[in-house]
């Protein structure tokens, strides 16, 4: 493992393995009746949130609260520049308090491996602008692996506006690494037309791919996106790369339908999709926190001098 | 001015007059002069070092008025001067834009007061550089001024542009216009060259297709009207390759490069150095191939700093939010010698043919860019072409925002000689 959790083109397949692994032991943590073990008591963790965001900061939160680490929420809507304080000078501002770990989530593709230059902490990426998302990433790998026993060889769509998406850029490292075959699915303005360089293939024919699916991944689609020319309409964007009832007879019937959240039901996924019980969208969001307590514990626990 | 000197047994590269031999450069009472004069001048040994016409750059920001926060004529014209440069073309893009004449000549009595290096102010094309109304065109003309770009953004419609051009012939054949090749609606939001690079770093693109749509619409106006075109700072091979086949036509354009286009690809990116960071953005190996094949064929007639001075905060934010530019007066030369001359794509005095030679014809700058022959005001830069180092902060520039820091390059300017006067001697400015 490196020091810091920036990207999963950073992570090799061995890495990935061993953070799933160690999230396996966290897993049992969270169905205990006192979900909180030792591990990190007395350092600190900053979920340092510069973007909106609800569940990856909660997941985030729980995962360090059960570690027994002492964790400080420091939000802001819009950049720090915005704010009228530079992102490094509120880095250092963290920094001098004390923090071991920053969980950063930013608009700005990047800021995290910016915030490396500033600060001794340990970061981690909790979602940079249209870069990365490394955790939902890991997050997801964790739920295939434990849903359909391997990651090899799995068959995964990604469906939806992959160019805009850091899960969809981290979700497509973290499978290709691990030996997968992914498909990306949506319309050509929305995947980026170097996007095959990842070591992926790209279709815009979801019908053609469906049937042959272990897991069909769905993007949530940003309706601003319709105002920038991306697609027509909403409604024209369901009909043709929206993941419909009809749609989901031509999957195999164990395939897993998988949305990292929040969804839109009725434009990406209808409503009785997202209820099947092929859909593991609410084990994606408990396996987020056995993830984010490993990565903690990887990055955190075993460094630095032991002062319990 | 009174003083002579003499500078003996450099290697004399004058490509004004087709010259590179090692002789004695006389220098009295400002101009060159023949070696009758060289008696009782104070004599400066000059073996091993290459006397040149004083590098002319048709690209720099000073950014005054309006931006002093990031560099002024004084410390901008002093960069200039460390840089070997003894003329550079300033842009419109201040505060307030330089679009009439008063402007223009508050710009040049500042550069006067500095005394390191002469200031040509370009004048912006449309007032205001807001892209709707023309600038005092003719008046900043009378004014003297050669050479009207809205740099930073092309001129948005090929109306306007085309009325620009038409009117211009007004006042004089030789003005022209240099424009930034960028499509405004395709590069609207976008940080670096759209590719591979750009899709995995997850940075919104600007794409090579919006440079050549500017650049095939520019050269098509400029056959249209005759009016001449200079192409600022080319970044992509197609666009290299219009401006080969519209000279080839007779069209009067000429084109620049930077010597960070010529140095640096999107790869680079891969840490978001905000240092790299320009518009146009760097591109690829392919594009990086074509514009060295470029100036050597000579379809590319200048190198140009393109120095965009920004303060250390503005680079220091988030990759989307820094503005976009680097530095260059200071390591131009060294970095063309790295990366041009040294590998064999050019030799130096091509090299020094394209950063002093080309852009003072084009400029019009009449005393610079040789030939150094006797009697011609004495202009020079003189440098020491095999000394290498690590190029890093700080510079004679405010800023320090230069995409070569960190990076090993090779010249190293000694003297700079403006009008007689040393202006820079052993490397640092003498006022």
């Amino acid at each position: 493992m490196n020091e810091h959790l920036l990207s999963m083109h950073d992570l090799t397949a061995d890495d990935v393995s061993r953070i799933l692994d160690t999230a396996e032991s966290f897993r049992e943590v969270g169905t205990r009746v006192i979900k909180k073990v030792p591990a990190l008591r007395g350092r600190t963790v900053v979920n340092f949130f510069l973007e909106n965001s609800t569940r990856t900061r909660i997941s985030f939160e729980l995962a360090a609260k059960r570690l027994s680490a002492d964790v400080i929420n420091f939000s802001s809507g819009g950049s720090s520049v915005a704010k009228g304080e530079s992102l490094k000078d509120t880095a250092l501002t963290l920094q001098a308090m004390g923090a071991d770990a920053i969980v950063i989530r930013h608009s700005s593709s990047g800021s995290p491996l910016q915030l490396t230059r500033w600060v001794g902490a340990h970061v981690l990426n909790a979602g940079d602008g249209t870069h990365e998302h490394p955790t939902q990433a890991l997050l997801d790998l964790y739920t295939m692996r434990e849903r359909l026993g391997r990651l090899e060889g799995l068959r995964v769509a990604i469906v939806g506006d992959v160019l805009h998406s850091r899960v969809a850029r981290s979700l497509s490292f973290g499978l290709v690494k691990t030996g997968a075959d992914v498909t990306l699915v949506g319309p050509p303005t929305l995947i980026p037309p170097d996007a095959p360089a990842w070591g992926v293939h790209v279709s815009y024919d979801i019908d053609g791919v469906l049937p042959k699916l272990d897991v069909c991944y769905v993007l949530r689609v940003q309706r601003e996106r319709q105002r920038l020319e991306f697609f027509p309409s909403v409604r024209e964007y369901s009909r043709f790369f929206g993941l419909t009832a009809e749609r989901v007879r031509l999957m195999p019937d164990e395939a897993l339908i998988m949305h990292p959240g929040p969804m839109n039901r009725g434009v990406e996924i209808d409503s009785d999709v997202a209820d099947l019980p092929t859909s593991v969208i609410e084990e994606q969001v408990t396996n987020g926190i056995a993830i984010r307590m490993a990565l903690l514990y990887l990055l955190l626990g075993a460094t630095k001098e032991d002062t319990s | 001015m009174s003083e002579r000197l003499v500078f003996t047994g450099g290697r004399v590269i004058d490509p004004a007059a087709g010259e590179d031999a090692v002789r004695d450069v006389v220098v009295a009472d400002g101009v060159l002069a023949g070696p009758g004069a060289a008696e009782g001048a104070e004599r400066i040994d000059a073996s091993g070092l290459v006397i040149a016409p004083g590098l002319v750059d048709l690209h720099t920001h000073l950014r005054e008025p309006g931006d002093e926060h990031k560099e002024t004529v004084a410390t901008g014209t002093r960069a200039a001067a460390v840089g070997g440069y003894t003329a550079v073309a300033a842009m419109a893009n201040t505060s307030p834009v330089a679009d009439n004449a008063a402007v223009v000549q508050a710009v040049r009595d500042l550069a006067t007061a500095a005394g390191l290096c002469d200031v040509f102010p370009v004048g912006a094309v449309t007032r205001g550089r807001s892209g709707e109304l023309l600038a005092d065109l003719g008046e900043m003309a009378a004014a003297g001024v050669r050479m009207f770009s809205d740099d930073g953004s092309s001129v948005p419609t090929a109306r306007l542009l085309r009325n620009a051009m038409t009117y211009l012939r007004a006042f004089g054949d030789d003005l022209v216009i240099a424009e930034h090749a960028e499509d405004a609606s395709l590069v609207e939001g976008g940080h670096m060259h759209e590719g591979m690079r750009s899709a995995s770093l997850g940075l919104a693109g600007r794409p090579a297709e919006a440079e050549e749509i500017i650049v095939a619409r520019d050269l098509a106006l400029a056959r249209a009207t005759g009016c001449r075109l200079h192409l600022c700072h080319l970044s992509s091979a197609r666009a290299v390759e219009l401006v080969r086949r519209a000279k080839a036509e007779g069209v009067r354009v000429t084109a620049e490069v930077t010597p960070h286009h010529l140095t640096f690809t999107d790869e680079d990116l891969a840490t978001y150095d905000a240092n790299l960071k320009m518009n146009p953005p760097l591109r690829t190996a392919e594009d990086r191939a074509a514009l060295l094949e470029g100036l050597v064929d000579g379809t590319i007639d200048v190198i140009a700093t393109d120095h965009a001075p920004h303060a250390v905060e503005e680079k220091e934010s988030e990759f989307d939010a820094a503005p976009p530019g680097t530095i260059g007066l200071e390591t131009a030369l060294p970095a063309v010698i790295a990366e041009v001359v040294g590998p064999g794509h050019a030799s130096l005095a091509r090299a020094i043919e394209a950063m002093s030679t080309a852009p003072a014809r084009i400029l019009g700058a009449a005393d610079h860019g040789g030939p150094l022959e006797p009697g011609r005001p004495a202009n020079l830069v003189v440098f020491d072409p095999d000394a290498e180092r690590v190029v890093e902060a700080p510079f004679s520039s405010k800023a320090r925002n230069s995409a070569f820091l960190g990076r090993r390059v090779r010249g190293s300017v000694v003297y700079t000689v403006l009008r007689g006067a040393l202006v820079v001697a052993a490397g640092k400015p003498t006022r």
